[in-house]
């Protein structure tokens, strides 16, 4: 047994609070949300929001104020397990890690709650309160998830907001499309769950805890893994539920599906927090992770495939939120690859700076639409700069940050990444990720140009019936990528079409104070946000990175601690092959506080460290400006040429737009075997045949043997009475046999 | 000498005598009194148990029985007499209503 | 002793003869007096058994009451003889194996009943010895073993006569016209 380390008693009641204010005004918005007005139910989930964030902010305020170097303040709420050797309790831990993910979800979270009250103002009031009520629901999910400090809480967190997207993407419940949006991110994330679960129960039964100290002090005092062991299955399986979470190969294809949610949603939900849970639960368990080499490289190659695919598909989609959706999924790719690179701090980094920019692209697409009344389609847009300044100039921010100009908040976290992974030596990796950048710019300014500049088109086809209201035979989730399968042009009007904002650009108006006050001040943050993540070879001190240290590593009994994050292990880069796996030995370094090897240099190799970063960085630069450059040549310049690119490569160009028809072969090789299965065996084999065969086949025994029996009725008194006699000469012939 | 031996044969015989009785007639006053003898050759056992084993016990067993052999034989007679208003007849396979 | 012995031989041929003729009579008149024969024969085994009281009560309530009412009831109804052949022919005891089954079964309940005699003897050989009149079969003792270890079954056969008044009372009544 593992003496645990030890832990800070006090109970700090504040950061109780922090889930439970937008719980409560879940609970108020649910059960009286029909009778509030609009202003009451939207004003009590912001104040339920902005209460949340005044109280994360004393919570880090309480723990930055705890002396070195494990800083963390605890409150544990209550005893909820306690079964033989299970003993778990729900306890809430604010130490850095989770400050950065407590701040950016009510943060933002708050922006968001903001926004929503002018996006969503059409509702009637009850559904109005009712997406508040989803909304807080999910913020307080999402905050258990990263306050808890064991497993079964994260997962409680994790399960809670799988299925507030799931309520949320299926908001607009009368539209098909939405319901199997909704139901498709459920079933998917499921599947990861699943795998989550199993990870779950490995790492119980072999170190016999699920507390992330605990865990991270006994592993702290092993190897990492030579083959694939115990430690490497147990982080796959947690990995592959993360890929269910943050949409990354295989179980990605919930997220494009999920747009179908108002756009506030596909902001919070799908950009800002629930989609960085994954990267979140690896960071929290960077000593596991640290331990399995295998699994790590496993996360990096999957993120990097996904960054660099995501962005591919993302080049030609038609839909502006889907374009962001894509932007997001390969986002969530680099945040991966950093967590595979063993940077973890770097992988942090780039969610928060990521959370700002994404959810200004979300909030501003979401300005656009209800500025056009439901217009979702790039093609049916254009010169808009004009008609809609404040959300033209923020949207152009956000997308700046996010090609990584430098100067603003992308370019530093991105930077980092595509550091790390040069400094291990991943040169495939880091290729793949350079072009990713390139697309990243290119897609997001082809995005920019097509919405905002040039002259208003209609040259998208005509849609399809936008208001799917029939329920289609087969309703399953993969109604939703049939409907994709078909042509992705097909519209996705959200249900501001329904509201009667006047057609084609008679009457647009820019984004109203509430919204406009949201993008504002998420694009302040795109700009400043990635100032706390300087590098050395800019001058800075990488202040981020110092800062999230000791989340990273394992603290022992007696306060010393091990250096096992990866990010420090390497003083000079390494010349080794670029696939070669990493074998980290624990280097232990004196206790005297964690120092990133970037400055603690020794001396000869610091100064061409210094220099190859550089270089990289006028690298990531250059690809930058030249992705912004194709997209201006293609879409401002010469419109026609990007369309004969397209002819030109018509079947690639086809398989694009598809997405590389991965749902299809989902539904071919998964979807219909199992609803063959289940019609054909389950349903007509086991439960029409056998349940209902057993239950029928009983009344009808019943009934055959009572047609049997009945015959006993003679109606004859004497048959009676020779019963009755019968029955007593067997009774005398039992004595008689007795005695 | 009589032993008990010799009251038990003689209420065997009875008792056998109703019993041939309730399957033998067909009609329903006899059968009724064919049921009346077997009681009687029950309450001959018992007294004669009773008088074998010093206890008084079988003399109160035979009050009781009688009484409930009154009452019984006051329901059973009314019984017979609505019926009889049903089928004018007293034989007991007249009353076959309850086939199935 | 002679003279037990003769009484109770005359008495149990006379209480066996006739219950045969009770039931071999067709006349349902005859039955009911030849019964009330037997129940007199039995009255004078019970004074034989020194069970006055019993036989007093049998002869009062049995002979007196019940067969005076069976008597009624069949003055009453008036049917005369027994009418045997109109429903035989479809009754299940009219097939043969039927006939043959209740044949073997009436031979194992008399050889049943004949064991069961057989074995009390072997067991309780002896003789039925003459108690002392006044301990067992006074009507004191009955009295009070009555009133007080068999109270409550006195009490609750007096409902039972009552549940039966009432439902004979229903039973055979006409309905309103």
């Amino acid at each position: 047994m593992v003496s645990q380390p030890p832990l800070l008693h006090e109970s700090h009641v504040v950061l109780a609070l922090i889930p439970l204010f937008p719980f409560v005004g879940f609970l108020i918005n649910a059960f009286f949300g029909r009778r509030l007005s609009k202003a009451v139910s939207g004003g009590i989930a912001c104040l339920a929001m902005i209460g949340s964030f005044a109280a994360s902010a004393v919570a880090v305020w309480q723990m930055v104020g705890q002396p070195g170097p494990v800083r963390a303040v605890t409150d544990n709420v209550y005893q909820w397990i306690a079964s033989g050797d299970l003993q778990i309790d729900f306890a809430l831990r604010v130490d850095p890690l989770a400050s950065v993910m407590i701040l950016v979800i009510t943060g933002i979270g708050s922006l968001i709650h903001i926004y929503s009250t002018a996006y969503m103002h059409e509702e009637s009031d009850s559904e109005y309160a009712r997406y508040f009520s989803y909304l807080n629901l999910f913020a307080a999910f999402m905050l258990v998830l990263v306050l808890g400090t064991t497993f079964p809480v994260l997962f409680v967190g994790w399960e809670g907001v799988g299925l507030c997207s799931y309520l949320l993407i299926g908001f607009w419940h009368r539209k098909q499309s939405a319901i199997d949006a909704g139901k498709k991110a459920f079933v998917v994330n499921r599947i990861g769950d699943f795998a989550f679960i199993l990870g779950m129960l490995l790492l119980w039964t072999t170190f016999g805890t699920l507390d992330f100290q605990n865990l991270a002090a006994q592993v702290a005092s092993l190897p990492p893994e030579a083959g694939f062991g115990v430690i490497s299955i147990a982080t796959l399986l947690l990995f592959i539920g993360a890929t269910g979470k943050s949409a990354q190969i295989p179980l990605y294809v919930w997220l494009p599906d999920a747009m179908e949610g108002p756009t506030p949603v596909s902001a919070l939900i799908h950009a800002a927090t629930m989609v960085t849970a994954g990267v979140y639960m690896i960071g929290r368990n960077a000593e596991l992770f640290s331990h399995a080499p295998d699994t790590l490289l496993i996360v990096a190659i999957v993120g990097g495939v996904t960054a660099l695919m995501a962005g591919t598909i993302g080049l030609v989609q038609n839909d502006i939120k889907r374009v962001l959706a894509y932007s997001t999924v390969s986002q969530l790719g680099y945040m991966f690859l950093a967590m595979g690179m063993g940077a973890y701090a770097a992988g942090i980094f780039h969610l928060y700076t990521h959370a700002f920019f994404k959810a200004l692209l979300f909030l501003g697409s979401g300005a656009v639409i209800h500025a056009l009344a439901g217009e979702q389609d790039i093609r049916n847009m254009g010169g808009l700069k004009k008609a809609l300044p404040i959300t033209y100039w923020t949207f152009l921010i956000g997308a700046i940050a996010i090609a990584g100009v430098p100067g603003l908040a992308g370019f530093f976290s991105k930077d980092e990444i595509l550091w790390r992974t040069f400094a291990s030596g991943h040169w495939i990796l880091w290729t793949i990720g350079v072009l990713t950048s390139l697309l990243t710019a290119t897609y997001m300014f082809r995005l920019v140009f097509l919405t905002f500049h040039g002259e208003r088109r209609h040259a998208a086809p005509a849609p399809a019936h936008p208001e799917e209201e029939e329920p289609t035979a087969d309703a399953g989730a993969h109604a939703a990528a049939a409907h994709q399968a078909s042509g992705a042009t097909a519209h996705r009007h959200d249900a501001h079409a329904a509201h009667g904002h006047g057609g084609a650009g008679s009457h647009l108006h820019d984004a109203p104070a509430a919204m406009a006050a949201a993008l504002i001040v998420l694009a302040i943050g795109s700009v400043v946000a990635g100032y706390v993540g300087v590098p050395a070879a800019l001058g800075g001190n990488n202040w981020i990175e110092h800062y999230l240290h000791p989340s990273f590593v394992a603290h022992g009994v007696g306060g010393e601690h091990r250096e096992t994050d990866r990010s420090s292990s390497y003083a000079s880069p390494h010349s080794a092959g670029p696939e070669a796996p990493h074998s980290v030995g624990p280097e232990a370094q004196a206790p005297s506080g964690a120092t990133s090897a970037h400055d603690a240099g020794s001396g000869s190799g610091h100064a061409e460290e210094i220099a190859l970063e550089r270089t990289l960085m006028l690298v990531s630069s250059i690809v930058a400006i030249v992705g912004i450059g194709l997209a201006w040549y293609f879409f401002i310049r010469r419109r026609a040429a990007a369309d004969a690119v397209a002819a030109s490569a018509a079947p690639l160009y086809r398989l694009l737009l598809h997405k590389y028809y991965v749902d299809e072969a989902y539904d071919l090789v998964i979807v219909q075997p199992i609803k063959r299965l289940s019609a054909g065996l389950l349903w007509k084999g086991v439960d029409a045949g056998l349940i209902d065969g057993a239950v029928n086949g009983t009344g009808a025994f019943v009934g055959a043997g009572s047609s049997v029996l009945r015959r006993w009725q003679t109606g004859s008194v004497r048959v009676y009475a020779a019963s009755v006699f019968v029955g007593v000469v067997t009774v005398l012939g039992y004595y008689v046999w007795r005695y | 000498m009589i032993t008990l031996n010799h009251y038990l044969v003689l209420s065997a015989i009875l008792f056998t005598i109703g019993t041939a009785g309730v399957f033998l007639r067909r009609n329903i006053i006899t059968v009724l009194l064919s049921i009346e003898i077997m009681l009687n050759a029950v309450n001959l056992t018992f007294v004669a148990a009773g008088r074998q084993f010093a206890a008084v016990d079988g003399q109160i067993i035979v009050f009781f029985v009688m009484t409930v052999a009154a009452a019984e034989a006051a329901v059973g007679l009314a019984l017979v007499i609505a019926l009889f208003r049903h089928r004018e007849s007293l034989n007991p396979d007249a009353f076959t209503s309850l086939k199935w | 002793m002679a003279l037990e012995t003769i009484l109770f031989y005359v008495l149990g041929t006379l209480a066996v003869g006739s219950s045969l003729l009770v039931i071999g009579q067709r006349n349902p008149v005859y039955s009911v007096m030849l019964l009330i024969a037997s129940f007199a024969a039995l009255a004078g085994i019970y004074v034989l058994l020194d069970a006055p009281f019993t036989a007093v009560t049998q002869i009062i309530v049995y002979a007196g009451a019940i067969m005076v009412l069976f008597l009624f009831v069949v003055m009453l109804l008036n049917v005369g003889q027994e009418d045997a052949a109109e429903y035989d022919r479809s009754h299940p005891f009219n097939r043969p194996f039927v006939r043959r089954f209740g044949a073997l079964l009436g031979i194992v309940f008399v050889a049943e009943l004949a064991w069961a005699v057989w074995h009390v003897s072997t067991r309780q050989p002896a003789a039925i010895a003459a108690a002392a009149p006044g301990s067992v079969s006074s009507v004191r003792e009955i009295g009070r073993v009555l009133f007080t270890d068999y109270a409550f079954p006195f009490e609750a056969t007096s409902l039972l006569i009552l549940v039966a008044l009432v439902g004979a009372v229903v039973l055979a009544r006409q309905d309103a016209e």
